[in-house]
């Protein structure tokens, strides 16, 4: 630990204060809450990045998988949807898992060369098989009440499990896919995940049984007090009053997003915690050993692919933790709103500037580019009318500037990024 | 059966749209396989760059448009054209210069220049919605249609007829001229020759005294070039939408890496496969069928794969199953 470390923290601490103070409050522990996420998907990202070299561009589609978790564990489930389709449903999953048994048994059996082609067959007969039962079930579930439900709901149970939970789903998706893809050569393998992330979208964004796809789910119950409830509590209302606060609905909004934070801020230490444990054991130090040399290590006996599979799973777990609670925290689901560039193109600037393989580094530079992305914004504004200054009020260019203004974020987080890479490659918090 | 009838069918709604579209994501990948086998990285930035050709074609158009100079029937954009080439070429050059140069001089690894790249499209997107806004933008003027589905019927006096829209001849066209004086580029001029020798054996052609940062500058215009013409053809047979080109960006690497890697001829085949794919995929034959089958008979259902809002992932499904079977695509690229 250098000297560095606590004074950028105490800073960043400092700045979100000054904006408590001069913007508001709302606003202060609103950036605090999205910025603990963004840490803990840095994390993620830098455990997979730093520890082990591996670049991987789909954590969208990890962070998507979290939020569907949060939806299929908290929300109400859909008797009529069960009732009218559940069996088809587990009809199909059987044959699913009947056409992959069979390809496993087949491949293990068959000749070589045929190989391949018994594989395709096998595939595509499964597929029909599967799709006869499946097609008409999802549209009977998605018949029902489509304005209110129409899909199968979730579990019902309180949503702080969907956090651990949504961890194993991205873990399990992770494994698949680590398995599949971490052979290829650094490039490939962003091109390969970038390509299953927008898979994973495309499948939650169209699988309206599911998910309600496009329609959104809203109303995922919280962890939390609500505002409505709270200013109708006894005890929250002194607390209000002998703090001398004039507004309780203001100061129950604060207070929301204060239990939101604390919740966020236990979840971070837990994995931090992990994190540098695991960092500083000797299977740190083989994950760098691996990283740093591959071939040396792989001659010393360690198993690369399985280290590397095991490191990406790791990632992709806290990815989906991440991603579960932001679906907590925004409650709801909207799958349309998950485009590449806010959910993993940023996590990688953050990942970068705080510090490739420190995990101190990662969280700052959560803290620090998620500031930025939000306070872009008004600082774009601002830049805009001091460029504008010169124009008339009502001249189109001047408008058409202010109306960009919210897009100077891009060019901001690709300067930083830049920047970076070209100036202090290690990042704020260099790796130790 | 009516054969004559059913291949009308298909070929209005599949086979013409398909290769037109087949053509954009044709150019689009020849212009990552050069960079990728010149420079040796996935540029991500590839995308944005079409689509920053686009626009400075697009304001191009409008400006001729106001200043009332028209080429009818042919729509004013392919006189902005050259200009949305040199922009993209500027762009790509400026940023060869300020960003890529720096790594290609400490021979960084490719995962450095990817993540570059990635830095290079932040910029871009920002600046183009700076510049044309968030919004889709419509540019094309001019006939709309070569003929129409009336025209044809009453042509043939078939029941089912094809149109095709005069953007998707053009950009056929286009992109045949386009292709035609690239591989005459590479095969028989000098710099070209010597683009071929310095991707496939970098030492050798260094010993042989060609001059890589002039390589590297002829790929950069070349796969600019090729951006800028294949972001306009795609915005004017569709529309021009800002954020479309990040989710172009991955069907062109399908389209590349299926056709092997640094490999020109291979990244055209592959935009052809990619694109057939996409659209046989989504489309529902049921009528295609009732049309080869007995009189009065259809089959049940739609007869389709998949649902058409999968169109796009039917790609990412093809790039990801490229890369599992066969890495080295169908002409074998660069080793991995």
């Amino acid at each position: 630990m250098t000297k560095k470390v606590p004074l950028y923290y105490g800073a960043m601490g400092l700045i979100l204060i000054a904006v408590g103070i001069f913007q508001s409050w709302t606003v202060a522990f609103g950036i605090l809450n999205l910025c603990l996420i963004s840490a803990i998907m840095a994390l993620g990202v830098n455990m997979q990045w730093g520890y082990a070299g591996l670049f991987n561009v789909g954590i969208m589609g990890f962070t998507a998988l979290g939020g569907l978790a949060a939806v299929l564990v908290s929300m109400a489930p859909v008797q009529e949807a069960w009732s009218a389709a559940g069996g088809d449903l587990f009809l199909s999953l059987l044959c699913l898992a009947g056409t992959i048994a069979a390809i496993l048994y087949a491949r293990r059996t068959v000749s070589p060369a045929l190989k391949r082609y018994v594989t395709l067959a096998l595939l595509v007969a499964g597929y029909f098989l599967i799709s006869h039962f499946f097609i008409p079930a999802t549209e009977r579930i998605e018949a029902i009440d489509p304005a209110l439900s129409g899909y199968l709901g979730g579990l019902g149970l309180p949503v702080i499990l969907a956090w651990p939970i949504g961890g194993l789903v991205a873990a399990g998706a992770g494994w698949l896919i680590g398995k599949i893809s971490l052979g290829l050569r650094a490039d490939y393998l962003a091109i390969a995940t970038l390509g299953i992330s927008e898979i994973i979208i495309a499948v939650i964004k169209y699988e309206e049984w599911l998910s309600r796809g496009v329609k959104n789910v809203t109303g995922i119950p919280r962890p939390v007090p609500y505002e409505v409830d709270l200013v109708e509590t006894d005890w929250f209302l002194s607390a209000v009053s002998s703090l001398g606060l004039s507004d309780p609905s203001a100061a129950a909004g604060v207070f929301v997003k204060i239990c939101y934070a604390l919740l966020f801020i236990a979840v971070l230490a837990v994995i931090m915690w992990l994190a540098e444990r695991a960092l500083q054991s000797p299977w740190g130090r083989m994950m760098r050993a691996i990283r740093d040399n591959r071939d040396a290590a792989a001659a010393m006996g360690k198993d690369v692919k399985a280290r590397h599979l095991q490191v990406f799973v790791l990632g992709c777990a806290v990815c989906g933790v991440a991603g579960a609670m932001l679906a907590t925290l925004d409650g709801q689901l909207t799958p349309t709103s998950y485009i590449p560039l806010r959910y993993t193109f940023l996590i990688w600037v953050m990942v970068i500037l705080g510090g490739s393989g420190n995990n101190w580094g990662a969280v700052l530079g959560g803290f620090v580019i998620w500031f930025l992305w939000i306070q872009a914004e008004p600082l774009g504004a601002w830049f805009m009318t001091v460029i504008t200054m010169p124009l008339p009020e009502e001249s189109g260019l001047a408008q058409h500037l202010m109306a960009g203004s919210v897009y100077m974020r891009y060019l901001l987080m690709g300067a930083i990024l830049l920047l970076v890479m070209r100036f202090a490659p290690k990042g704020l918090i260099p790796e130790r | 059966m009516d054969i004559a009838n059913a291949f009308a069918l298909l070929s209005n709604f599949v086979i013409v749209p398909a290769i037109a579209y087949g053509a954009q994501l044709a150019l689009g990948a020849l212009g990552v396989t050069i960079i990728f086998g010149i420079l040796r990285f996935a540029n991500f930035a590839h995308g944005e760059l079409m689509s920053f050709g686009a626009m400075a074609a697009i304001l191009a158009t409008w400006f001729l448009q106001a200043s009332g100079v028209s080429i009818d029937p042919l729509p004013t954009a392919l006189l902005a054209l050259p200009v949305g080439i040199l922009a993209a070429i500027a762009m790509a050059l400026l940023t060869d210069r300020f960003v890529f140069r720096f790594y290609r001089r400490k021979r960084s690894n490719p995962i450095v220049f990817a993540i570059v790249s990635v830095g290079v499209m932040f910029l871009l997107a920002g600046l183009i919605r700076i510049i044309i806004g968030p919004d889709d933008q419509s540019f094309s003027d001019g006939a709309r249609f070569l003929f129409t589905v009336r025209d044809f019927k009453k042509a043939t006096g078939l029941e089912q007829g094809i149109g095709v829209k005069q953007t998707q001849l053009i950009t056929v066209v286009v992109a045949l001229v386009v292709v035609a004086a690239l591989f005459w580029f590479l095969q028989k001029t000098r710099w070209g020759k010597a683009m071929r020798a310095y991707s496939d054996d970098e030492d050798l052609a260094l010993l042989s005294g060609i001059n890589p940062e002039k390589i590297v500058t002829i790929a950069w215009v070349i796969s600019a070039a090729l951006a800028a013409i294949a972001g306009t053809l795609y915005g004017l047979d569709k529309t021009y939408k800002p954020f479309i080109f990040l989710q172009i960006l991955l069907p062109i690497f399908a389209a590349t890496i299926l056709g092997g890697i640094g490999q020109p001829v291979g990244a055209v085949l592959g935009g052809f496969i990619v694109a057939f794919s996409e659209v046989t995929v989504t489309y529902a034959f049921k009528r295609f069928l009732a049309y080869l089958g007995p009189q009065d008979w259809a089959p049940e259902g739609l007869v389709q794969l998949l649902s058409t809002d999968y169109k796009f992932a039917v790609s990412f499904v093809i790039l990801v199953a490229v890369l599992l079977v066969r890495p080295t695509g169908i002409i074998r690229g660069k080793v991995i």
